[in-house]
């Protein structure tokens, strides 16, 4: 596959791991958050970490959207399908997420919920085009990637009048979410929590631009480079913050060159700002209540606004006493440093959020890593 | 004179418009007519001519081996197959994976009202040619009628047996450390191309289930070892399994767990075909977790591999076979994988369903 | 987050639609958030949407990059 395969080369992998490993210097420690939930998912798959040095650690960030949805959330969309009998239309990343009364959508299903699995957001208009007496509403998650396409539906759904559609807005903001990291008093006072910089998103970039990400490098002084998804991007850009930190430099760089401009996608950030506008407060699973860090529907798009059609509440609900996941979230802590990972919490069964989705850093590590914590013996 | 009385004249079943209903499951002559006209026509041999509700055989000489399977697969009919012949390789493959010779075979048939009887006889016909081909006969079945809405058009299950040499013992439990694993071929045929139907993806690509009876290369692959295999059992084929359901890295972590043993597999060995891999990227789903339905691993011992795998390179079924890592010592059983890429993961059991994701 | 993967586009049909081919496998999405999207490109597809260009010239001075970091003397 083209622009995809060079971009897994083997060979080209132990070359850059060599550089990587000539230039660290030895006395020092290397902290990087990858912070897209691709980017844990490549780091896992091709076992990037083998191929690094021991004196560079990478730290796995919220870049998780269904990581960071409350529980909250997914409670009021089982609501929506269950009493108010809508079909309720979502990835199929949502499916599984454990909610409130031991329910998840897959099991709201088994109890007669109309629930449909959709590939894109097309899909789901395309629901309500063809059941006009059905109210379908698309249950709407992601970063600023995924943003783009909601946005089009609705615009599609007020031109063409489909009145039976409407969507719960969950999308949330990428630097919001890493100004929370940075502000945490780990990182930002105390310093327990060195971070040395910062791998910037694949996708969500190619739509934001490198632009945004400028603000951390200049007000926090950590440089961010942006990478791609594929595991020699990865590795490459771990090279460009190794330098970017042996030189003393806080700079936004791209790796990502073939796909995210300066700029990033006017189109589509435009489309965003005429049907989005920013919410004042929105809570993230593991963080807490985030300024501006999320999307509501405009005014002018209210008819397609699920939580105004039917007049939902969202209830706020504490994650389990014993869940460490926004310690986590925040890299402050590591899975096994949880009372409960691999024991009660296991990607079976998750408690928190970090377990619930394949690219949270619980579930990554219990599929991945934890093998690595015990001596195994080839024979 | 008066015209002789035509002895109970009944219309043949119409098989190009006509439609199950609820009186071809309540036990009387639309039942007898379709298992006549339908079935037993099809699938054409003396025991179902008998018109019993089951049949008398003889067995060849040997350990029994039996084993059932449920097909509630949709769509029902796919490229490369449909649900009448998967359900007749899935239990002969079933069976063969104890090493043993499929004989005969029940079919149980779950119709829902309403479904087309030139679906019904598609299926049937497609039963019965690859039961003929696998050279087993379907001997005896049952036929109930569920209401529309109660049913996907057509749930079977099949149920066979088989005879296996006395002194064969080829079962999950056997795999040993500095064992081989094989594997036959390409893996996540069968699956992406069920999922490709479900997800509009199937403009211009050719993908096809693998859908196969696995037998025929499994003699072939016990051939060189029947002898050592005779004469110790520690010797030749350990473990046969197809991966179906859950994909390879299912089965790998199923005998793993079986054996107490943990696995050492590379990724570059494992063939996976470009319009797999391409599905599965668009998609966001490993190729390891995907259904086969006409492949299997075999778990062999050390100095017998290169006698299995030549074997299973000479079968057409098994001209892709590869060798594609070892069983090792690991009192935690995982799956290790060297990445094609250079690093190593875990390949871990499946949580739940692969499901396409965003993420 | 946020799978995608680069595709080539092999039709263009009306109204933003488009077929694109990745290793055999077609699929017909969306050019709604692209502009000046031509028959040959390579796009970067996501949940149905084509979110962006790829750029050929830098696709290859990054895999140059790449060869360079692991051939350098040092």
């Amino acid at each position: 596959m083209k622009y995809i395969d060079e971009f897994r080369d083997g060979e080209l992998a132990r070359g850059i791991a060599a550089q990587i490993a000539r230039e660290v210097r030895p006395d020092r420690r290397y902290q990087f958050m990858e912070f897209c939930g691709g980017h844990t998912h490549a780091i896992s798959r091709y076992g990037v970490t083998d191929l690094l040095p021991p004196q560079v650690k990478l730290i796995h960030g919220p870049g998780c959207p269904v990581c960071v949805l409350p529980i909250g959330r997914v409670d009021l969309a089982i609501r929506l399908a269950l009493e108010h009998k809508v079909t309720l239309a979502t990835y199929g990343d949502c499916l599984r997420v454990p909610a409130s009364d031991g329910l998840s959508l897959l099991k709201a299903k088994a109890r007669g919920a109309k629930i449909a699995m959709v590939y894109s957001a097309a899909d789901a208009l395309d629901l309500a085009r063809r059941q006009p007496e059905q109210q379908v509403v698309f249950f709407a998650i992601g970063f600023e990637t995924t943003t783009p396409p909601t946005a089009l539906v609705i615009k599609q759904a007020a031109a063409e009048g489909i009145a039976n559609f409407s969507v719960v807005c969950n999308h949330v903001l990428t630097p919001s979410a890493i100004t929370s990291i940075l502000e945490s008093p780990e990182v930002r006072s105390l310093g327990t929590v060195p971070l040395d910089g910062f791998i910037g998103p694949a996708h969500v970039s190619t739509v934001i631009g490198s632009r945004p990400y400028e603000h951390f490098a200049q007000e926090y002084a950590k440089p961010v480079v942006i990478a791609g998804f594929e595991p020699l991007d990865v590795m490459q850009a771990i090279l460009m913050l190794v330098r970017q930190v042996n030189d003393g430099r806080a700079e936004v760089e791209n790796e990502f060159t073939r796909a995210v401009t300066r700029d990033g996608n006017l189109k589509a950030q435009a489309l965003v700002s005429e049907v989005f506008e920013l919410r004042r407060s929105f809570e993230w699973r593991g963080l807490g209540d985030v300024p501006y860090s999320a999307l509501a529907i405009r005014e002018a798009y209210a008819a397609f606004d699920a939580e105004k059609k039917f007049a939902l509440e969202t209830r706020k609900v504490p994650d389990n006493k014993a869940c460490e996941c926004g310690a986590i979230l925040r890299g402050v802590k590591h899975p096994r440093d949880c009372r409960i990972f691999g024991t009660v919490c296991t990607p079976e069964n998750p408690i928190g959020s970090c377990m619930v989705s394949s690219e949270g850093a619980c579930a990554a590590h219990y599929t991945y890593g934890r093998f690595r914590e015990i001596a195994v013996q080839a024979a | 004179m008066n015209a002789p009385i035509k002895p109970g004249y009944v219309r043949p079943l119409d098989l190009k418009h006509g439609r199950i209903d609820m009186t071809h499951g309540g036990g009387g002559r639309a039942m007898k007519q379709l298992i006549e006209q339908l079935f037993a026509a099809a699938f054409d041999n003396e025991w179902l001519a008998q018109g019993n509700d089951m049949a008398r055989v003889v067995l060849p000489p040997g350990r029994v081996v039996m084993a059932t399977d449920s097909h509630v697969i949709t769509p029902l009919f796919f490229p490369g197959g449909d649900i009448g012949c998967l359900s007749v390789h899935g239990t002969v493959n079933d069976v063969a994976m104890a090493g043993a010779v499929p004989v005969y075979l029940a079919a149980s048939f779950i119709l829902e009202e309403g479904f087309p009887l030139d679906s019904l006889k598609r299926i049937v016909d497609s039963m019965a040619r690859a039961a003929r081909d696998a050279n087993v006969a379907i001997v005896t079945g049952d036929t109930k009628v569920v209401e529309q809405g109660k049913g996907d058009g057509v749930f079977i299950t099949t149920t066979g047996v088989g005879v296996v040499d006395e002194a064969f013992v080829i079962g999950g439990e056997r795999a040993r450390p500095g064992d081989a694993i094989l594997l036959s071929g390409f893996i996540g045929d069968h699956g992406m191309t069920i999922m490709s139907t479900r997800e509009s993806l199937a403009f211009g690509a050719d993908l096809q289930s693998d859908t196969a009876a696995l037998h025929g290369l499994v003699a072939a692959m016990l051939d060189p070892v029947r002898e050592a295999m005779r004469g110790d059992a520690g010797r030749g084929i350990h473990v046969l399994r197809d991966p179906t359901r859950g994909g390879l890295a299912t089965t790998l972590n199923e005998i793993a767990g079986q054996s107490g043993v943990g696995m050492l597999i590379e990724e570059g060995a494992i063939a996976v075909r470009p319009q797999v891999e391409a599905a599965c990227e668009f998609l966001g789903l490993d190729p390891l977790y995907v259904a086969n339905e006409g492949k299997l691993v075999a778990i062999v011992a050390a100095e017998d591999a290169e006698a299995v795998l030549a074997a299973m390179r000479a079968h057409p079924l098994g001209a892709d076979a590869a060798l594609i890592g070892t069983v090792t010592e690991d009192p935690h059983h995982f799956v290790q994988m060297a990445t094609r890429f250079g690093g190593r993961r875990v390949v871990d059991w499946l949580t739940g369903e692969q499901l396409p994701r965003i993420c | 987050m946020c799978l995608a993967v680069p595709v080539r586009v092999v039709e263009l049909r009306g109204g933003d639609a488009a077929i694109v081919d990745l290793g055999g496998i077609r699929k017909e999405i969306s050019l709604a958030l692209v502009e000046d999207v031509a028959v040959g490109d390579y796009v970067i597809l996501h949940v149905g949407y084509a979110l962006t260009k790829l750029d050929p010239a830098e696709a290859e001075r990054t895999l140059a990059l790449f060869a360079e970091a692991g051939a350098a003397p040092q």
